[in-house]
């Protein structure tokens, strides 16, 4: 990282609100909004409930650079109506996602929602949907789409959906990835079932240790803004290109396959072939290589 | 939702160049409060939207103390408010006017 494109901020991602995750995640100073608060892009659904809107609909989105890299970036503020989807907040992630298709550039997404926001219910599920064509869509062509999780409300409902279609993600342990928050499922299945007030519960079971354990997220890091910039950083350099590069060195002399089991590891490689399905799991596991992005 | 519209004469003119500023969010007991460069010099200009109702005497008294204290001249104050406090209003004004003085990156 140059001295120039060094970010040297320190803060809790958690605590953080989205515009600080932003500046203290890009190159100091590079970030532009994309229709700032002062455009007024706000909510139509809220008034109609006497609830009071924000300038921004919580999403802030824009270009900045990344480690000297142009970059798209979407930030959700947790903290107004816990993160969640509407209408105008919805369509602002969908259309920053077809403009990184169209400029053929990677795109964060510093996730913080609850999932849908119900006042605008349908608005929001069809924002999810978008959100996910339009991830795919990009990704399709080429663009990396990388996801951030880490904050209060953590990652849940459609917004998780839309975390199981990005190439990767980063997770901190305050971070917690899940389709059902812990109410909804004490709500619907009992306290007996799940018990929403068991905040230990809660982390174990969604936190950001389980879900890299289970391989729902790609990397792991501390709850600090500067951990998920390096992280973004490694995520971003860490192309299809180079892992089949670094096959191709390390496997490039090999003149058959049991010379790459050899030096995957595997014990007694020449076995491998006449091997049936329990005993072959069991020599590859640890050993095997990982597919990284192809996921 | 209760809005409210202040016109205040403001004795010092806010500093810097920036043409706009935003702080906090709109949540429970917090607000988010957008500046922009939009008044006469010596005038400052305040709409808040409020989820609290029939608090308007004390927002008068809120910002009027604010203008007084602050260099708030020449700007439009837009807030958002999901009910926060007295306290906090003033805090996140005087936030908003320090990050508007502040040098553009």
């Amino acid at each position: 990282m140059t001295a120039a494109t060094a970010n040297r901020s320190s803060l809790s991602w958690y605590e953080a609100s989205a515009r600080q995750r932003i500046e203290a995640l890009l190159d100091a100073g590079s970030f532009k909004e994309f229709i700032g608060p002062e455009l007024r892009e706000m909510s139509p659904h809220l008034s109609i409930f006497d609830l009071p809107a924000q300038f921004d609909d919580g999403i802030v989105i824009g270009r900045g650079r990344l480690d000297g890299s142009p970059v798209l970036a979407a930030a959700q503020e947790g903290r107004f109506m816990g993160g969640a989807f509407g209408e105008v907040h919805g369509a602002k992630l969908t259309g920053l996602l077809r403009a990184a298709r169209r400029l053929k550039q990677d795109v964060l997404i510093l996730f913080d929602t609850g999932g849908v926001r119900l006042q605008e219910a349908n608005a929001g599920e069809l924002a999810i949907a978008e959100i996910m064509r339009a991830v795919i869509e990009a990704r399709r062509a080429g663009v990396r789409v990388i996801g951030l999780i880490g904050g209060r409300a953590g990652c849940y409902g459609g917004g998780s959906l839309i975390a199981g279609t990005c190439s990767s993600l980063i997770v901190s342990e305050q971070g917690r990835i899940s389709i059902s928050g812990p109410e909804v499922i004490e709500t619907n299945k009992g306290v007996e079932e799940f018990d929403s007030r068991d905040r230990a519960l809660v982390w174990r079971t969604m936190g950001g240790k389980h879900r890299y354990l289970l391989g729902g997220a790609d990397i792991f890091v501390d709850d600090e803004a500067s951990a998920f910039r390096q992280a973004a950083v490694e995520a971003l350099r860490c192309t299809e290109q180079q892992r089949l590069e670094r096959r191709l060195q390390r496997f490039g002399e090999a003149s058959d396959a049991v010379a790459i089991w050899q030096a995957i590891g595997v014990d007694n490689p020449a076995d491998i072939s006449g091997l049936p399905t329990s005993e072959f799991l069991r020599r590859a596991a640890d050993k095997r290589e990982h597919a990284d992005d192809a996921r | 939702m209760e809005k409210l519209s202040f016109k205040l004469n403001a004795p010092t003119r806010a500093g810097g160049t920036r043409a706009q500023a935003i702080v906090g969010v709109v949540a429970s007991g917090n607000l988010e409060v957008l500046l922009e460069r939009a008044s006469p010099p010596d005038v400052c200009m305040i709409d808040i939207a409020t989820a609290a109702h029939g608090f308007g005497a004390v927002w008068e008294a809120v910002v009027r103390d604010f203008v007084v204290r602050r260099a708030a001249g020449g700007l439009r104050i837009s807030i958002n408010d999901g009910g926060a406090r007295p306290d906090t209003v003033a805090l996140r004004l005087a936030q908003g006017v320090r990050l508007i003085e502040e040098r553009e990156a």
